[in-house]
């Protein structure tokens, strides 16, 4: 009664730290519910990961084994998780909410015929759960009715797990798929390579909005903020729209949501779709030349200024700090 | 090709949104009620499959109240064909509204259902890829880019560091991101047209598939308000400051 299964998303045996993040929520909810938590990985890479998350305190990993799960697509995924989730009677499904998570948690949850709630920021005792509604605005306490329940959990809210005394046993399932209900065909992946750390991990996130006016005030003026500071680079909306900087930097109600232990936001309003996605960083530093910009009544320390004053003085004013 | 668009009606974005004092819901006066912005960029791409391909039809459905009217003239305005207002006078979870979509799409047999990837108010990312799969048809959320190319479509797809492209034959479920297009605003011949459109007035009984719902809402809170903090005078204060007073640099 009252187990748990976390999807492991892996990329080519290599997995992000929200995967952790998964993995703690669900030893959580485990304990919580008087249940083990298992981790499922599937795909090509799985056995590497298996070995590396059976580390990290969970009873079991089950490795999927079938060639057509090789790639991750959402029906294969949702056929094959389906029938581990009846066989083995777990109570409750959980993925972190990426944008994989997102992908395949609502479909696996139709092919069961059970409820899913989203982004889920606090588990509770009596085995209700806490997410956010309205870009943040409200927290709604939800409960899930059905035999299985599926969550995902948003990777802010929970900490990454910690290795463990024991190493968990991996146990290897054959999947099994109908093949009239694979009809998606996985063509390519085209990775934004970056040299700069993982946006959702990072301990500083520097991040540019419309004041930046162009990619190429973006490559020139905060890109030798961002690397001074160490940190990865996030971006609003309308920078995206605009297309100084790629999609996967956008940070909000509709892009990531952050909370690292610095955000430093440059030349950005605050509109509350932007704010939904780091208002729960530990300190918020906010650089804009307009003092009545929204982003101050969420920020630690603001500075009204030119941002193409400021910015330069800041790498200089960190290169004093660090020597 | 028929192409089926799910539209719901949310408060507009820029609304503040309070919660009722004892958690039942929110606060609706002076809401101003809008088409939630991702059904919008899902009509847009609707009508342009639409033009390019000379043919076919862009059919909106909405499962609500009497009011979501409003918000289906809009779409119709913008040049969708017809409307379907599927009505239910409590709100469904995720799941019933998926298999209510599910089930018109199998009575119209769209070629496509395009389909917003959240609702602004809800946040739950969930109705797309749940009406894919009571369809047994392929889906690509998050959709950037797409191309049709007869009965065969590829889908540039927002995933986390990197754009993903997937293909499949149709029927399908697309759900859209922000980038896939900017929705055009309905005009004014377009609003007379409108109002002379089928909208089609069923309820949600009438179609008989399970409405009960499982995702109960028990309460709703305000968040912890963030105090706001203090303006700093210079760069160097704010570097001083961050160094030894927040100790994150
Ligand atoms: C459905 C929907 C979803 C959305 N999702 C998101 C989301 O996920 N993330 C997100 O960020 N937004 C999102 N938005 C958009 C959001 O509402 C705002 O439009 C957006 O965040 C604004 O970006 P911005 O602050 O960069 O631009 P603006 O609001 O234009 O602000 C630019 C700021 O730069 C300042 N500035 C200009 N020049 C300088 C200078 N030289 N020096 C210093 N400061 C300067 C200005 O004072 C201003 O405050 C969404 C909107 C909708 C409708
Ligand atoms: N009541 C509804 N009527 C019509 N479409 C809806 C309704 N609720 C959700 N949707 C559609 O489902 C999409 C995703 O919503 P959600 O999964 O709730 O975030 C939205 O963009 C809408 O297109």
């Amino acid at each position: 009664m009252g187990d748990v299964i976390v999807f492991v998303e892996h990329r080519g045996g290599h997995f992000p730290k929200t995967t952790l993040i998964g993995i703690n929520a669900g030893l959580e909810l485990a304990a919580k519910r008087g249940g083990s938590c298992s981790a499922v990985v599937a795909g090509e890479g799985a056995d590497t990961v298996a070995a590396e998350v059976a580390k990290y305190g969970v009873a079991k990993v089950i490795v999927l084994e079938e060639p057509r799960l090789a790639h991750y697509l959402a029906d294969a995924a949702a056929q094959a998780l389906a029938v581990l989730v009846k066989s083995t009677g777990a109570e409750t499904v959980l993925a972190t909410a990426t944008a994989l998570g997102k992908d395949l948690m609502p479909r696996l949850a139709a092919r069961l015929n059970v409820p899913m709630a989203s982004e889920i920021i606090a588990i509770n005792d009596d085995g209700t759960f806490v997410r956010p509604m309205y870009a943040g605005n409200v927290l709604a306490t939800v409960e899930l009715e059905g035999p299985v329940r599926i969550v995902t959990v948003r990777g802010t809210a929970f900490d990454a797990a910690k290795p463990a005394a024991a190493v968990a046993p991996i146990e290897r399932v054959a999947a099994t798929l109908d093949p009239a209900g694979l009809k998606m065909e996985f063509v390519a992946f085209n990775e934004i390579k970056s040299d700069r750390p993982e946006l959702t991990e990072a301990r500083i996130v520097v991040s540019g909005g419309r004041g930046l006016k162009s990619g190429e005030n973006f490559k020139s003026v905060l890109e030798p903020l961002v690397d001074e500071m160490g940190a990865a680079m996030g971006a609003s909306r309308a920078a995206v729209d605009a297309g100084f900087v790629p999609n996967d930097l956008q940070v909000g109600q509709t892009g990531k949501v952050v909370a690292p232990e610095l955000y430093v936001a440059v030349g950005i309003s605050g509109a509350i779709q932007h704010l939904a996605g780091m208002k729960d960083s530990k300190t918020i530093v906010a650089i804009n030349k307009d003092e009545e910009a929204p982003i101050f009544s969420v920020a630690d320390f603001g500075l009204v200024a030119d941002l193409f004053k400021a910015v330069p003085e800041m790498v200089e004013a960190m290169k004093k700090v660090k020597h | 090709m028929k192409i089926l668009v799910p539209v719901k009606r949310v408060p507009d974005p820029a609304t503040t949104i309070r919660v009722l004092p004892d958690g039942s819901g929110i606060a609706t006066d002076n809401v101003k009620w809008v088409i939630n912005p991702f059904d919008e960029i899902a009509i847009e791409e609707a009508l342009r499959i639409k033009e390019k391909q000379g043919a076919g039809q862009v059919i909106l459905i909405s499962i609500g109240q009497q009011a979501w009217q409003e918000q289906l003239r809009t779409g119709l305005a913008m040049g969708a064909d017809r409307a379907i207002l599927v009505r239910t006078e409590t709100p469904l979870d995720p799941l019933a509204i998926a298999r209510v979509i599910a089930k018109v799409a199998s009575d119209e047999q769209p070629g496509l259902v395009i389909i917003g990837k959240q609702a602004i108010d809800d946040d739950s990312n969930q109705v797309g890829q749940m009406i894919a799969e009571f369809l047994g048809w392929p889906q690509a959320t998050f959709a950037s880019k797409l191309e049709l190319a007869g009965e065969k479509c590829t889908v540039v797809r927002e995933a986390d560091g990197g754009l993903e492209t997937v293909a499949f034959a149709l029927p399908a479920v697309i759900t859209t991101d922000l980038r896939l297009n900017e929705p055009r605003y309905a005009s004014l011949p377009g609003i007379m047209k409108a109002r002379k459109k089928p909208l089609l007035d069923i309820t949600a009984e009438s179609l008989g598939v399970d409405l009960a719902p499982k995702l109960k809402i028990r309460k709703l809170t305000a968040p912890a308000k963030r105090q706001a903090g203090r303006k700093v005078a210079s760069v160097e204060e704010l570097v001083a400051v961050l160094h030894t007073e927040a100790k994150v640099i």
